[in-house]
């Protein structure tokens, strides 16, 4: 199924993935090509057949819930492109009022 | 000190270092001279680490010389760019990471370190991982050391070439659709993918959480087998991490494959795409295994024709929920002084992530999205049950699979970049053994075209020991060894 230009915004939207010019158009494009492939898994019936989601042996595994250690506050801030008093700072969500 | 030592395997290298005949400050000398004469040409590493090295090399040399060596004392190792260190930068091999330095190391690599390993550094790789060649990193492309115009595989293609190029004795990468096996092929190395779960992925940059393994490149199926015992085993930090002790992956090493049925799937063996002298290698090694004991048997894997379609949903799906947490906030590049949160999310991604990223979290973003979801990803998950359902009728009949790793030798660089189908192709071959969660092995089989072809060796779920004897006979009885490429 061929991808349209609005749709690659709408998932680039979606993704918060800021295109560049002529991003449309390549990855309509690519994209389509790809899922084009990938249409072939409608050839198969799968009605009656259980998703796999993981291969894992293991499910549900838990911990007792005991303190421990973790990042000080100056580490979880060392790689921070911008800490202000102790911590993130970030684009402001709300209007000034 | 004759002998080259970057030529050299870890039991060989243990030996002279246990002899006091070379100290772990010297090898790591020796290798910093070899990578200062060659990397220019192979590019395999992205950043070296000298303090670490000095620092780790001086320990070895004190638990040498007083008797405490581990089994990996004074070894030098290089790190693919997607494993935490403490301290030393890591970043994908992309530019949204430039400048993270981890707060913590991931348990893979702290095992060696425990062990004695010497890091000499962090390898280039595909941006997250993402691709087939090495050619998607955001730094620069790695060139094959046995053809500097050809690619080294991918996506741990910087890993590969160090140990290809004598750059590096072992060296870790991660495998999600082949990232391990097919540029062990490509470069004339082993490399081996464990079972999901049996090593730790706690601090690994995460591309596809189901399907990511850590695991070791070398020069001989020993050292491959060595690291991945040492790395392998339960980590309370990764929920996914199985409880069997990791030395289970080299139960019976060394009994052969007398008896053993060994299973050569048509649709693999016949894959669209294989080459002649590929095919030629593997009908050879196939022969040479059977003329070690083993029974060859034909099996059937009737889904591998839809393995490449599922994959290309699922693994992008969980990338697109993975690569959300880079929004600029915590790490890495961001553009936190835009207008309002939107903006800086959408310009942070823009400019941090490259076309290969772009094109998966977009494509994972799709088959997830409303309306979607149930053609695509559900779908998908349906025939990853299948193709499950294959491997297991499948090891049936056999105990372990072989075939060729990739249906192609090392291709030229810049030869598949514009078409993103061709690349995922380079994959057909060993991403049933991620959706199946399977251990796999690529080991040298031979030349083709002056380009060395790799064995693929698959075998059942925590069959680690089954198909680390398969190759260990073929190496043995074959006498075709990984070798340093001539540079």
């Amino acid at each position: 199924m061929p991808l349209s230009k609005d749709e690659v915004r709408h998932v680039a939207m979606l993704a918060r993935l800021g295109l560049e010019p002529g991003d449309e158009e390549f990855y309509a494009e690519q994209l389509s090509g790809i899922l084009g492939h990938i249409d072939r898994l409608k050839q198969l019936d799968t009605d009656a057949i259980p998703p796999t989601a993981q291969v894992v042996e293991v499910t549900n595994r838990l911990r007792e819930d005991v303190p421990r250690p973790g990042l000080s506050q100056e580490e979880a801030l060392a790689n921070a492109p911008a800490a202000l008093e102790g911590s993130f700072r970030v684009p402001s969500i709300q209007e000034e009022t | 000190m004759t002998a080259d030592p970057t030529l050299m395997t870890i039991n060989e290298l243990q030996h002279l270092l246990r002899s006091r005949q070379l100290s772990a400050a010297e090898l790591v000398a020796a290798h910093f001279n070899r990578i200062e004469s060659i990397d220019g040409k192979v590019k395999a590493y992205l950043r070296l680490t000298p303090d670490v090295a000095a620092e780790q090399a001086a320990a070895a040399d004190r638990a040498l010389k007083s008797g405490e060596a581990g089994p990996l004392s004074g070894i030098p190792i290089a790190i693919k760019d997607v494993l935490c260190v403490r301290g030393v930068e890591t970043t994908a091999g992309s530019q949204i990471l430039r400048g993270f330095k981890p707060p913590y190391t991931s348990t893979a690599v702290r095992r060696l370190f425990e062990a004695g390993a010497v890091m000499l550094g962090v390898t280039n790789c595909d941006e997250f991982a993402m691709g087939s060649s090495t050619e998607n990193s955001s730094y620069f492309p790695t060139h094959n050391p046995w053809a500097l115009d050809r690619v080294p595989g991918g996506s741990s293609g910087g890993s590969a070439a160090a140990v290809a190029a004598g750059e590096a004795v072992i060296s870790l990468g991660t495998d999600t659709g082949g990232s391990i096996r097919q540029p062990a092929a490509l470069t004339g190395v082993v490399g081996m993918k464990p079972t999901y779960g049996r090593v730790s992925r706690y601090g690994l940059i995460a591309f596809a959480s189901s399907l990511d393994q850590i695991g070791p490149f070398a020069r001989s199926v020993d050292d491959a087998a060595i690291t991945l015992a040492l790395m392998a085993g339960h980590d309370p930090l990764d929920a996914t991490s199985s409880e069997r002790p990791g030395r289970d992956v080299l139960n019976k090493y060394g009994a052969g494959v007398k008896g053993m049925r060994l299973g050569v799937p048509r649709e693999y063996y016949e894959v669209e795409g294989i080459e002649p002298g590929v095919k030629a290698a593997i009908d050879a090694a196939i022969k040479t295994l059977e003329g070690a004991g083993a029974e060859i048997v034909d099996v059937a894997l009737p889904h591998t024709d839809y393995g490449l379609a599922a994959y290309y949903i699922i693994a992008p799906a969980e990338c697109s929920s993975n690569l959300a947490r880079f929004d600029g906030v915590r790490y890495g590049m961001s553009d936190v002084d835009a207008q309002n949160v939107t903006d800086a999310y959408m310009g942070t991604r823009r400019r941090g992530f490259g076309t290969e990223v772009r094109r998966r979290v977009m494509l994972g973003t799709y088959a997830l999205s409303s309306g979607y979801y149930d053609a695509y990803y559900l779908k998908a998950q349906k025939v990853r049950t299948l193709i499950k359902r294959d491997f297991d009728s499948a090891f049936k009949k056999c105990d372990a699979i072989v075939s060729a790793t990739s249906p192609t030798v090392a291709f030229p660089l810049g030869s598949r970049t514009q078409d993103p189908l061709s690349m995922y192709l380079c994959d057909v071959l060993t991403l049933g053994g991620n959706l199946a969660g399977l251990p796999g092995i690529s080991l040298p089989c031979g030349m083709s075209e002056g380009l060395p072809v790799g064995l693929q060796v698959l075998a059942p779920q925590w069959g680690e020991s089954v198909a680390l004897r398969v190759a260990r006979t073929y190496e043995e009885s074959s006498g075709v060894k990984a070798k340093v490429a001539p540079l």
